[in-house]
């Protein structure tokens, strides 16, 4: 490591660090604020659920860089435009999440659903207040995994030029310098352990009626 | 013959399962291991086939000590059933049942065969064979499990809760079949259950074990419920443990069956009047089986399968005390029915009656059935 | 767009589509099946015996969090003075899409074992199956459909990864996006995405068609 050079990027490498911060969370709440309708509906729809969960799951066998390439074509925008990234991640992060709101939202056991029928709830409020919160632990697992995989995909858009900590990756390469290299790693795989911790405490805060182990 | 000799369980954090267990299952003769939960019932089952190791004390099956022999062939002697029959889901019924079959060795196609023959033996039809597991009912998953464990012809039978996981209509029915079955067989069986009254109607033996798996009693039921051991055994056996010991005493011998008089359906009330011996007559079918009772004081016109009244019992000659007081308890006319093996008529019996050859029986310290 | 792939010099060459779509494919395959070498061993060992769960299931959250391009550009320049010619670049590539690979077919085949029913389990022990032969014959068969599920998302993403390998200068469908951004060809770069995600689809399908031959009736309802 060169602390040297450390030193006088330090200004570049808190910017990239901060586009790469938002590039990884504005996704995950986008993806998060649609996916409980569209799971929702999903779950709702009876005989084309397998269809409808197959034809989510296609998108995100979708490779991360032909993504990049092709939303310019869909969205009109410039190849460096950071949009790109964003809508990129928040396609990737819908896939995951349709499919882990439907499951959660289904694993909430039938009694209880019917006991909150008996009691008179109606439709809307039974949904945000019975099955909603009990299908947050598998909800929380699926962000968890959502937000560390967007920490590494980000990096990727470095190849197209969006400026994050991949910079430093291509950077490294071109310069044959292993210093931006490490630093890149070291800041990716911590701000996916913050970013999976914070989920995890929000979760926990979220599930205090869950049994700890 | 199975033989537990001062057979121990203790766990390395010091609890004991079976505590000093000694006893013998005899050759072609169901014991039955009762108790509640924690009695340590299930661990003396799997140390059997040594799923769990004894800590101290042998088991022999038929004289030759089971830690002595090789794990696997050991397993494979004796055939093992257990609450939800644990088939495998990949595999179809036929498939199923010959997996042990295979184990001992028969070849695939031969093992087929008896796969198939055992289907029927336990109450499946033939077509059930290419089903998966998780296309059949609970009843049927248990008869496939009883089938697998029987396909390898073993000499020896463990059951865990067999009949314990499906509902108590399909449960009778089991019970029923399983002690035919063990009539034609004749397997030295070890059986599990938290159920005494399935335990008093299967066991030939049965032993009650206690809490910390000390064994408490073991007797033929008849023995457990006219002599229990202790006041454990007493309370296990349960409150009404008078009224169930009549399972095991003849009715033949000590009751006198009257002629009843019966019309068929469709004759006018007025007719039937002249025949009944007060309001109630016995309605049956042209083949002498009984239908249900009429109250002819309510009846006016053709006697109709709607008129009739079914909530009389039906006792067979041969049965015990029990169900003939039972008829006649339920019978509104206040005569049990009595049938013969084909359900055909044989006369009615009086509570009265019932009652006073109780008393004799009593009296005369319990005959009948061993 | 369809001129592009109309035009024979694309299908000609050391730029051959069909060239690139090949070695994108040995790329994937053999990082696949030295991922399924490491992972599938660990993965029953880990479910039949219910032991080093935590440090599957740690290692595997880990792998997850290295970012997959950091790691290729760092070892193509620790790499680079120890190999020779085009080694130097695909060892590094293979070894990361061997990382991604392999927490996905480990864990998977550990949750298929680990989620077959105690009660077959308990029954094939008991009618006299050697350990290997509850594994073969009970545990594993059961677990196929998941064990099948994580090897279709260790190959998706293997090959996604792939396209990165054109950055260090192999070859692969990256190529065509590669060059494309290199030379301003958007043209270029859409078709390489294009082909990448047509692979994907493929070998997605051939994968499902491939499990629904393996996989017993009993299991799939």
């Amino acid at each position: 490591m060169n602390f040297d050079w450390l030193a006088g990027e330090v200004d570049d490498i808190g910017n990239f660090f901060a586009w790469h911060v938002a590039l990884s969370v504005i996704p995950v709440l986008v993806a998060l604020v649609l996916a409980v309708p569209i799971g929702w509906l999903v779950k709702q729809s009876g005989f084309l659920r397998p269809a409808l969960l197959g034809t989510v799951g296609l998108l995100y066998t979708i490779p991360s860089l032909a993504l990049f390439v092709l939303l310019p074509l869909v969205l009109g925008t410039q190849i460096l435009d950071p949009l790109n990234v964003v809508v990129a991640l928040t396609v990737y992060t819908l896939a995951l999440l349709v499919r882990t709101v439907c499951d959660g939202l289904e694993a909430v056991s039938s009694d209880v659903l019917q006991a909150a029928n008996a009691m008179g709830y109606r439709r809307i409020a039974r949904f945000f207040r019975v099955e909603l919160p009990l299908a947050v632990p598998v909800i929380g697992a699926g962000l968890r995994v959502a937000v560390v995989s967007n920490v590494s995909i980000v990096s990727i858009a470095a190849l197209i030029g969006t400026p994050q900590l991949g910079s430093l990756f291509t950077e490294g390469l071109e310069l044959h310098f292993l210093t931006p290299i490490f630093t890149g790693i070291i800041l990716c795989v911590a701000l996916a352990v913050l970013l999976d911790s914070l989920v995890l405490i929000i979760t926990r805060q979220l599930t205090g009626w869950q049994p700890r182990t | 013959m199975i033989v537990f000799k001062n057979v121990t369980k203790r766990y390395d954090n010091g609890t004991i399962a079976v505590d000093d267990l000694s006893l013998e299952a005899p050759k072609g003769r169901i014991t039955i291991f009762v108790g509640p939960s924690g009695c340590g019932k299930t661990t003396s089952l799997r140390m059997i086939n040594r799923l769990i190791a004894p800590t101290s004390g042998s088991i022999l099956l038929d004289g030759q000590p089971t830690e002595a022999m090789n794990l696997a062939q050991l397993r494979r002697k004796i055939g093992y059933v257990i609450q939800h029959a644990g088939l495998f889901p990949h595999l179809n019924v036929v498939q199923n049942i010959a997996t042990t079959a295979r184990l001992k060795g028969i070849a695939k196609k031969q093992a087929l065969l008896i796969a198939s023959e055992l289907l029927e033996r336990v109450g499946l039809d033939l077509s059930f064979g290419n089903r998966y597991p998780w296309q059949l009912s609970g009843g049927q998953q248990q008869r496939v499990g009883v089938a697998r464990a029987l396909a390898s012809d073993p000499e020896f039978m463990l059951m865990d809760e067999p009949f314990s996981a499906v509902d108590p209509v399909v449960r009778h029915q089991l019970q029923e079949e399983f002690l035919r079955l063990q009539r034609d067989i004749g397997k030295t069986i070890i059986m599990v259950t938290h159920d005494i009254d399935e335990a008093l109607k299967l066991g030939d033996q049965v032993a009650v074990l206690r809490t910390g798996g000390v064994l408490a009693q073991v007797a033929s039921p008849k023995e457990l419920l006219s002599n229990p051991a202790d006041s454990f055994v007493a309370d296990f056996v349960g409150r009404d443990r008078g009224y169930r010991y009549l399972s095991f005493v003849d009715a033949a011998s000590s009751l006198a069956v009257m002629i009843e008089p019966v019309v068929a359906l469709g004759t006018e009330a007025a007719a039937a009047r002249i025949v009944a011996k007060d309001q109630w007559i016995l309605v049956v079918n042209a083949a002498a089986q009984p239908l249900g009772w009429v109250d002819l004081d309510r009846q006016s016109g053709p006697l109709r399968e709607s008129d009739l009244n079914l909530s009389g019992t039906l006792a067979s000659q041969d049965h015990s005390l029990r169900q003939v007081l039972d008829a006649a308890l339920s019978a509104p006319s206040g005569r049990g029915v009595i049938v013969d093996a084909g359900r055909v008529l044989a006369g009615s019996v009086r509570l009265s009656d019932v009652v006073a050859a109780i008393q004799s029986a009593k009296a005369a310290g319990w005959g009948g059935r061993p | 767009m369809i001129p592009w792939f109309t035009d024979p010099q694309h299908w000609n060459g050391s730029d051959a589509i069909g060239l690139l779509i090949g070695q994108h494919l040995i790329y994937s395959a053999a990082a696949l099946a030295i991922a399924l070498l490491i992972g599938f061993p660990i993965g029953l060992y880990v479910g039949h015996t219910r032991r080093g769960v935590v440090i599957v299931a740690g290692t595997a959250n880990a792998l997850r969090s290295l970012p997959s391009l950091g790691l290729i550009v760092m070892l193509v320049i620790l790499f680079g003075p120890v190999f020779k010619s085009d080694l130097a670049y695909l060892v590094p590539c293979l070894i990361v899409l061997v990382l991604l690979a392999v927490p996905p077919i480990m864990t998977n085949t550990y949750a298929g074992i680990a989620a077959v029913d105690p009660a077959s389990v308990d029954a094939a022990r008991g009618m006299g199956y050697s350990p290997l032969g509850v594994l073969l014959h009970v545990e594993l068969p059961c677990a196929l459909p998941l064990i099948f599920s994580g090897i279709r998302s260790a190959a998706l993403q293997v090959i996604s990864t792939a396209t990165i390998a054109a950055y260090v200068s192999l070859g692969g469908l990256g190529r065509l996006i590669i060059d494309g951004l290199a030379q301003r060809d958007y043209y270029e770069m859409v078709a390489g995405a294009i082909l990448v995600g047509l692979l994907t689809l493929a070998v997605d399908l051939a994968i499902a068609l491939a499990s629904r031959l393996a996989l017993s009736r009993g299991l799939v309802r």
